[in-house]
Formats: C-alpha cells, structure tokens, sequence
C-alpha cells in the first residue's frame, strides 16, 4: 500500500497528518501530544513498511493544527517525522520536525540521584545536541543521552 | 550579583569570580565588621557537613549576622515527610538568605526557583560545591598573585571529584595548563575534555605520579576512596600509588603550593605538612574570608 491509499482510505478534510513516526514510538508520540486528552476525531496506524523506517505509523487528526514548539517536541522520539497540513482535502503545507533548544517535561533525566526523581519536580533539559539527541538536566548537570532516553 | 543565588560555579562569570577573590582578600585584612547587622541567615543542611557549616557560620558570625537552621535532616520536619518545596517556601519567609546542603543532585537549583529569597549552595549531592571552588580560586591568586598561565597538577579521583570539575571549569577561564594525574578507573570524563578542547587549553594525562610534578605551580590532591572501583583488587593496587610524600617535593618550584579540599585520609602523607609548600589548611581558613565575600556580594552589602 502506497502513502497516497492510506491517506484515501480515511482522508481528512481539514487537519493535520503526522507520518514518517517510528512504530515503536506511536504511543509515545500520542503521549507526548496528549492526543488521549483531545476531543478530535482521529486515525492511527502503525506497522505500515516503510524503506526508510522499516515499520512506522502515522496519526491523523482532523480540525487540529499544532504551534511549532508544541509539534517539535516529538521530534525526541520521532526525528524523521513529516507533517502534512490538509485544508479542504489537500496537502497546503509539509512540515519537518526540529528537536527544541529546551525541553520542560516529557523527558525523565537519567540520574537517580536527581532532584526531578525525588522530589515533585517538573523536569527542565538544555539541548546540547540534535542529532545524537543529548539533554543537559537544568538541576542536577548530568547529561541523559538517546540511548537512556526515557519519556515520562 | 546582588539577590542572585549561586548554585553553580558556572553562574559566575569571570569577571564575577574575581569580584569575589578581591573581596575576600579585603576580608581578610578587615574579617571583623558588622555589615550583617539585623540580617538572619539560614543554614539548612539536609545532611551534616561540619566543616562546611562551621566555615559559614563563622563568615556570618564575624560579621555580626544571625543564624538560624539544622545540622541534619533527622533533627528538622523533613523526617516528616515534608517536601524540600515546601520546607525552602517556609524557611524563606523567616531569612534574608539561604545557605543549603543536601544529598540530591539538583536540589540546590530546585530550591532557588522555590524561594523567595537567594540561595548559596553549599553542595548538592555529586553536583555542585561553588563556595569550595571560590575558595580553592582564592587560595590560588592569593599564593600565585595571579590566576593566569598557571600550571596545575590535579591529582587522584578526576572522575567523581566535583572539586575537580568545578576547578577546572572556573580555572579554564585563565589559560591554565592542566596535568591530569589518576588511575585509569578514575579518568576525568571525557566531557571536561571536550570542553578545554573547545577552549584550546592544554592538558595531559598520566597514570604515574612522578617527574611531571616539577612544573607545577599549585597541586590540587584529592581522595581516592574504596567505593569508587567496581573491583576492590584493582583499588588495592592504586590506593598507594597517588600518595604525596615530602621527598617527591625536591625538584618542585619555590612558588609551588599543595592544595587539598580536606578532609585528607593518606593521600597526603604527613611528613608534608611542615613544608612550606602545603597549604591546605590555610586553604580552609582561606573559606571564611571566600564565604564572607559571597554572603555580602549576594546581600548587595559589598
Ligand atoms: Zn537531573
């Protein structure tokens, strides 16, 4: 099945699409959006092949278009993503994903003796690098990189 | 700096950190003065540190300050359960300035944004201990009459020192060559290599304590502790090998200074102390003055 079928299956009038997500990271990228919390009618596949991903998912969210900073946030655990932007059934705009200089939540620092692990505390990471994702905890210092990267 | 809280030694710039030395040494000409005056000062250490709290109460206390606080979590509310959030939000309402200790890494920070008053971390867990960095700043410009070019040997645990890292951040403001000396297990991480990489400043890296020491203006000594190795045989190994003995002091300069965050175990052996080129305990005294230079910077007192 090519993009174009999936998208004809369940096309959306106005909205938004979100494809290119990692498979794995469909649930985490729902979360990361609190997209359980919206009210909006949507679609979400998964496990579709994709020679670039190998298994990836895409949501699709109709009447919801996202500020920048609140879409970017995804790009932590979806780095490839691409967003259509649909108005009256057509594509008017493509989008990428660009990790954040700063990140407030979502992301658990890596180090136990953390004050954010201990103490009601939200947690707050200056982004030191985008590629290889590397956050630098605002409290304790201690950097939490892409491999013990742990959405909360 | 007035009503700015220091958490990290890197909050400073280095036009800030010699603010402060240049105030600590007109404290030490002059450590009797009553500028805090119908000030309060708390103290929270949330796990006890004598020597520390001493160093600070005895900065407050020459300077006519009041203090009040606890000298370790078991005695306050916090063995209630009350939440630090709360416990800083509280305190801050009785003081005009907090001084804090506490085991969790970030704690400090947390409790600056908590506050309605500044705060002076006065260590916070592994992470931070800027006052102690200030004060090793002081002794340095103080025996060397300058921070700049100046040649360091830091020697022993460079991986889990924070003494260590914070020295080095601040010192890599000055175009210091640094000798990195510490068994293989206890590397300083690759992080603070990155950074002096990117500042262009040199450093080496040695596994022998020995010769290189000759060209030192000021070594920094620091504990090697059991804990630190995953196999204790390996400890075993080194434990006696990043010792400082009064002969290996023979060929070192005239101006050269031994430094030591204290307290020591062996690592110092004692037959330095009567040399003239160890300095740490008046490194320690060196805190008091540091501590008052802070305190009355903070309190927009100097
Ligand atoms: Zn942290």
């Amino acid at each position: 099945m090519t993009d174009k079928t999936i998208l004809s299956v369940t096309a959306i009038k106005e909205g938004t699409v979100i494809d290119h997500i990692p498979a794995k990271s469909l649930f985490k990228v729902i979360s990361i959006l609190e997209l359980d919390k919206l009210n909006a009618q949507m679609t979400f596949g998964t496990n579709f092949i994709s020679k670039k991903l190998g298994r990836k998912a895409l949501i699709k969210i109709s009447n919801k278009f996202f500020k920048d900073e609140e879409i970017d946030k995804i790009a932590l655990v979806a780095p490839e993503a691409k967003l259509n932007i649909i108005k009256d059934y057509q594509v008017v705009e493509k989008r990428e994903v660009e990790v954040p200089d700063t990140i407030t939540g979502i992301v658990k620092c890596m180090n136990p003796n953390c004050v954010t692990n201990n103490e009601n505390v939200i947690t707050r990471f200056n982004v030191i690098s985008k590629k290889e994702v590397a956050l630098k905890c605002c409290y304790c210092e201690k950097i939490t990189d892409q491999e013990h990267l742990k959405i909360i | 700096m007035k009503n700015k809280s220091l958490i990290s030694i890197n909050d400073y710039t280095p036009d800030e950190l010699l603010k402060i030395i240049n105030l600590a040494e007109e404290f030490e000409k002059n450590p009797i003065q009553d500028i805090l005056k119908g000030k309060v000062i708390a103290t929270l250490f949330f796990e006890p540190s004598t020597r520390t709290r001493l160093s600070f109460e005895s900065a407050v206390n020459r300077l006519g300050g009041r203090i009040i606080g606890f000298t370790d979590a078991s005695s306050s509310s916090v063995k209630k359960g009350e939440s630090l959030r709360d416990t800083i939000k509280t305190v801050s309402n009785y003081c005009d300035l907090i001084v804090m200790r506490h085991p969790l890494d970030g704690s400090a920070r947390f409790a600056s944004e908590v506050a309605n008053v500044p705060v002076i971390n006065a260590g916070d867990g592994a992470n931070q201990h800027p006052t102690q960095c200030l004060l090793d700043l002081y002794s340095i410009k103080k025996t060397q009459g300058t921070l700049e070019n100046l040649n360091i040997s830091l020697v022993g645990d460079l991986k889990y020192g924070r003494t260590v890292h914070s020295l080095l951040m601040a010192m890599s403001n000055f175009n210091p060559t640094f000798n990195f000396i510490s068994p293989n297990e206890l590397k300083i991480p690759d992080e603070y290599k990155l950074f002096l990489d990117n500042k262009g400043i040199k450093y080496y890296e040695h596994t022998d304590f020995s010769d290189i020491i000759s060209r030192a203006d000021i070594i920094y000594m620091t504990r090697i502790q059991k804990e630190r190795f995953s196999d204790p045989i390996e400890y075993e190994k080194v434990k006696n090998s990043y010792v400082l003995h009064n002969d290996m002091l023979k060929n070192t300069k005239n101006n050269l200074k031994i430094l030591h965050p204290l307290p020591r175990v062996n690592e110092i052996s004692e037959d330095v102390d009567k040399n003239e080129k160890a300095y740490y305990f008046t490194q320690a005294l060196n805190g008091v003055y540091t501590r008052q230079a802070i305190i009355s910077s903070i309190l927009g007192l100097k």
